[in-house]
């Protein structure tokens, strides 16, 4: 279609809305942002007509590319080291686009304008679309890739494991609450265009580097349809602005979205890239250096930092302080060494740290070794089993964490952590950003303001409570992460399968209680919890 | 603030390394465990359906473990059951006959698309318009433009909405592809009534608009349309839509008249548009009669289930049949009238009758008379 039909047609379907008489739709989600005020506009100017075919033909390239990587023998190449990792992502991620597809009508119902709705239809396909298609990769990898363990229970893993539910925020964060702040705000505005940056394109680079070519397909055709949701995104953002009354709102949603993007995101995705790669070259850029380039620059810098110019205060602070948890606080690092740590009640195996990876880490984040060198050696000597527990269950001087009621990153900055009575319950978290997110900003009234739309936090949000003091071995078979033979485990903290003997089984793991640390925590008296917090934020958690 | 380290600028790449990860290179425990094991699939093998949709909406009957963790200011969170009055003793029993999932969808709608693109280029070839009949024109550009209207509102307000509130991914992605349709639908209408503007001269490429706000044989469609949209319960939305309205009033209007007549009013084009539409119709008609099945033959809920849609049928056939009757003055529009409305209105009733039997409905008195 040309560039004038498509102007003309696009002009057309606006004339398919009218303004009701009768009744008018359903309110099913509130909000607390007014729109009375805003102008209309329609930034997308997508026809059906020419979406239907464009789609089919960028799928057509997809699965071509699918049949080729199968009679190309890809998985020959493939690194297990990083696939083992895609156990854990390809789980989680089809969550969230189907939530963003379900976020759509939040959207279309809070904000009364025809002429967005059209764009925001549009984004409810693509994302069925990006649902499904990640589901499908994954049923190839499962087909295809040497260890099928982990990619076969995939969706009951990434609901009932830890690190599913952590990731599971980047999904009902969208569908739920206030209908602008889930739905625009943390969905689009943040997570759409600022984190699908480091998801959907410098992830894939790292799956090239490492065999596969087959998630950089995939996910380049998603994140060709990330643009227009960016558009539709930056729309409301706009629309939003024109109501002075919704600026604090939005400057309270940007805090929240941002933060806790950054705290889920940043620690999923900075773990695959950092430690599930084999590709050690020292001009390979770093998680960080991605993160500068992707986010700060691109997002912050060109995106947030224009948007000053509407009079909007922009979380520079949450911006510094991210890229400083990245780069001076090791915030990835201390990530990927607790899903080592926690290698039993994951459904992936989890590669060790070798000469090699020991030097890129030291060349890229000056002082890596001094802090977690010793630490990946441990876990190397602990990797098979031979007697001795699980890495978690050895001293090795380092302290399981407490997690963080609201991101549920365990606080694993720990001269960070906040601890707090809140709602009767005393919690830790991650950072003052983290608590003022559960006291402050989820609640009923936010500045003297009421805010009767904002949603909750809610659920059992330490993992570890459901299982407090259970059996490793019964926990590990209550998730159901074992092999067929019945006694293997899924997860290993090694690559190596050519030796039954080197696998652990749960007779390996019987005999070892699994406390939670919250529990514990409420259990103590004021004077031993403040004691064990001053004593939690100083533990160096260094290997010696 | 210091920063990160800056590239060498030398050119530099991975290195592809033989690994042999591919499948069958050893054996060890699982293996082989090569399919999803988390459900149990209709049949022996589960399709690249199921594969793709079922448990990616989690739940916490199934393996949610720690529940949903954000809720509403009123507490509910993640696909509340109770988002309707109609229960069910397991909710993922559903699966989508059609079996939609992204290449189907993007293979049937972009089908479509070339269908009526096709249509059109050669109706515009062939001169086909000049040989439609005294009055067809207006009766195009006044009452099938008006449809697309209802098809619009329908997929925008109705059937985008209620897909983000099923107990399942399998019956929420069924209504976002219901969506798809509907949208995609109007849009064809809309874009065939500006290609009829464009290519005959006098066509009234903007009164369709006029017609669906003010024209009354329009007002109890649109009241209609307008009033399914305002339901809460998102399965009453989809049987007052796709039960009750569709077969009184969707294919009264594209099957019972405009595919019948537009033939003998010299016009080809129009209804192989229309059949498009109702191609969409039968696969949305049975996903809808699948579900409603399974809710009226649950052995716990199927009583309650047929007694909230009896009482459904009861509210919502009188407001569709008064539309569909509002219609009639259409039959004796076009130049050329080939069928009574009555007949067509009699085979309306009969399918929905049929419906209502499968479903084990009672028949309300309305259809009789």
């Amino acid at each position: 279609m040309s560039r004038q039909s498509l102007s003309k047609a696009h002009q057309k379907i606006t004339e398919l809305s009218w303004e009701p008489t009768f009744a008018t739709p359903a309110e099913r989600y509130a909000t607390d942002y007014r729109f009375d005020k805003s102008p209309k506009k329609d930034p997308l100017k997508q026809v059906l007509r020419s979406y239907f075919p464009m789609e089919e033909e960028k799928d057509n390239r997809v699965y071509g590319a699918m049949d080729g990587a199968i009679r190309g023998n890809m998985f020959r190449q493939v690194q297990q080291r990083w696939m083992e990792w895609q156990k854990l992502f390809l789980s989680i991620i089809p969550f969230p686009e189907i939530s963003a597809a379900r976020a759509m009508p939040m959207s279309i119902g809070a904000v009364p304008n025809p002429q967005i709705h059209n764009g925001l239809a549009v984004q409810m396909i693509d994302e069925v679309r990006h649902s499904t298609i990640q589901m499908n990769l994954k049923r190839l990898y499962m087909n295809h890739y040497i260890d099928p363990a982990g990619f076969d229970i995939s969706e009951k893993a990434f609901s009932n494991c830890y690190a599913g539910t952590i990731g599971r925020q980047f999904g009902e964060g969208f569908i739920t609450g206030d209908a602008i702040t889930a739905a625009n705000v943390y969905l689009t505005v943040v997570a759409e265009t600022a984190f699908t940056n480091t998801l959907f394109v410098a992830m894939p680079s790292e799956a090239a580097a490492n065999g596969d070519y087959l998630l950089p397909t995939v996910f380049h055709s998603v994140q060709s349809d990330e643009s227009r949701h960016i558009s539709n995104g930056y729309s409301i953002l706009l629309m939003a602005l024109a109501d002075e009354q919704n600026r604090q709102l939005l400057e309270r949603d940007l805090r929240y979205a941002w933060w806790n993007n950054h705290c889920v995101v940043d620690a999923a995705i900075g773990t695959f890239i950092e430690y599930g790669t084999k590709d050690r070259r020292k001009d390979r850029e770093s998680y960080a250096e991605m993160w500068r380039r992707w986010i700060y620059d691109d997002y912050y810098r060109s995106y947030l930092i224009p948007l000053e110019k509407y009079g909007l205060v922009i979380p520079h602070d949450l911006v510094e302080k991210a890229w400083d948890r990245i780069w001076n606080q090791g915030y990835v690092h201390k990530v990927a060494q607790f899903f080592a740590t926690g290698w039993p009640v994951n459904y992936w195996r989890i590669d060790g740290m070798t000469d090699d990876d020991f030097e890129w880490f030291e060349s890229k984040y000056p002082g890596w070794y001094n802090q977690y060198g010793k630490w990946w050696e441990a876990y190397n000597r602990l990797s098979k089993p031979n007697g001795h527990k699980p890495i978690a269950f050895e001293d090795v001087g380092y302290q399981y964490p407490h997690r963080c009621w609201t991101c549920m990153v365990p606080c694993l900055i720990r001269e960070d952590i906040v601890c707090d009575e809140v709602d009767g319950q005393w919690r830790t978290y991650c950072s003052e950003t983290c608590h003022w997110t559960d006291k402050t900003a989820f609640r009923p009234e936010y500045e003297g303001r009421p805010t009767p739309s904002m949603g909750r936090l809610t659920g059992k949000r330490e993992w570890e409570t459901l299982y407090h003091n259970w059996d490793l071995a019964d926990i590990i078979t209550d998730l159901g992460y074992v092999r067929d033979d019945g006694k293997t485990l899924i997860p290993q903290p090694h690559l190596d399968l050519d030796d039954p003997k080197k696998l652990w089984t749960l007779d390996d793991v019987r005999g070892l209680p699994f406390p939670s640390p919250n529990i514990t925590l409420n259990e103590m008296s004021d004077a031993e919890r403040e004691r064990f917090i001053a004593e939690y934020k100083v533990h160096p958690n260094r290997t010696p | 603030m210091s920063t990160p380290p800056t590239k060498s600028g030398t050119r530099d790449f991975p290195k592809p390394e033989f690994t042999d990860a591919e499948a069958g290179a050893l054996e060890f425990p699982s293996s082989t465990s090569r399919s999803y094991n988390y459900f149990t699939p209709a049949r022996m093998r589960a399709s690249m359906y199921e594969d793709v949709t079922v448990d990616v909406q989690p739940d916490p009957e199934r393996h949610l473990l720690q529940g949903w963790i954000y809720a509403f200011a009123d507490g509910q969170a993640g696909y509340p059951k109770d988002w309707t009055e109609l229960k069910s003793s397991d909710w993922h029993t559903f699966l989508d006959p059609n079996g939609e999932w992204e290449q189907t969808i993007y293979r049937n709608n972009a089908s479509a698309v070339r269908q009526v693109q096709n249509n059109l280029a050669n109706a515009k070839a062939a001169n086909a318009y000049g040989a439609w009949a005294a009055g067809w024109q207006e009766f195009v550009a006044r009452h099938v433009g008006a449809w697309m209207h209802a098809e619009h509102g329908l997929g925008m307000h109705l059937f985008i909405a209620i897909q983000r509130s099923a107990p399942t991914n399998m019956i929420n992605n069924a209504m976002s592809v219901n969506a798809a349709h509907k949208l995609r639908f109007a849009q064809d209408l809309a874009l065939y009534n500006l290609d009829l503007t464009e290519n005959i001269e006098g066509f009234d490429g903007a009164v369709h608009r006029e017609v669906w706000q003010d024209d009354e044989i329009w007002q109890p469609v649109r009241e209609n349309v307008e009033r399914l949209t305002a339901i809460v319960d998102w399965a009453e939305a989809l049987f007052a839509t796709n039960v009750i309205f569709e077969s009184l009033v969707g294919e009264l209007f594209r099957s019972e008249l405009v595919m019948q007549i537009a033939a003998r009013n010299g016009d080809y084009t129009t209804p192989t548009i229309m059949g498009v539409g109702e191609n969409d119709y039968a696969r949305d008609s049975g996903y809808t009669r699948a579900l409603f099945t399974m809710l009226v033959t649950d052995e716990t809920h199927g009583a309650h289930n047929i007694e909230t849609l009896d009482a459904w049928t009861e509210r919502w056939l009188p407001v569709s049949l008064a539309a569909a009757r509002h219609l009639q003055p259409l039959w004796s529009q076009p130049a050329e009238r080939v069928i009574r409305f009555e007949d067509s209105l009699d085979r309306a009733k009969d399918r929905l009758r049929g419906v209502l039997a499968d479903l084990r409905l009672s028949e309300p008195k309305e259809l009789s008379q």
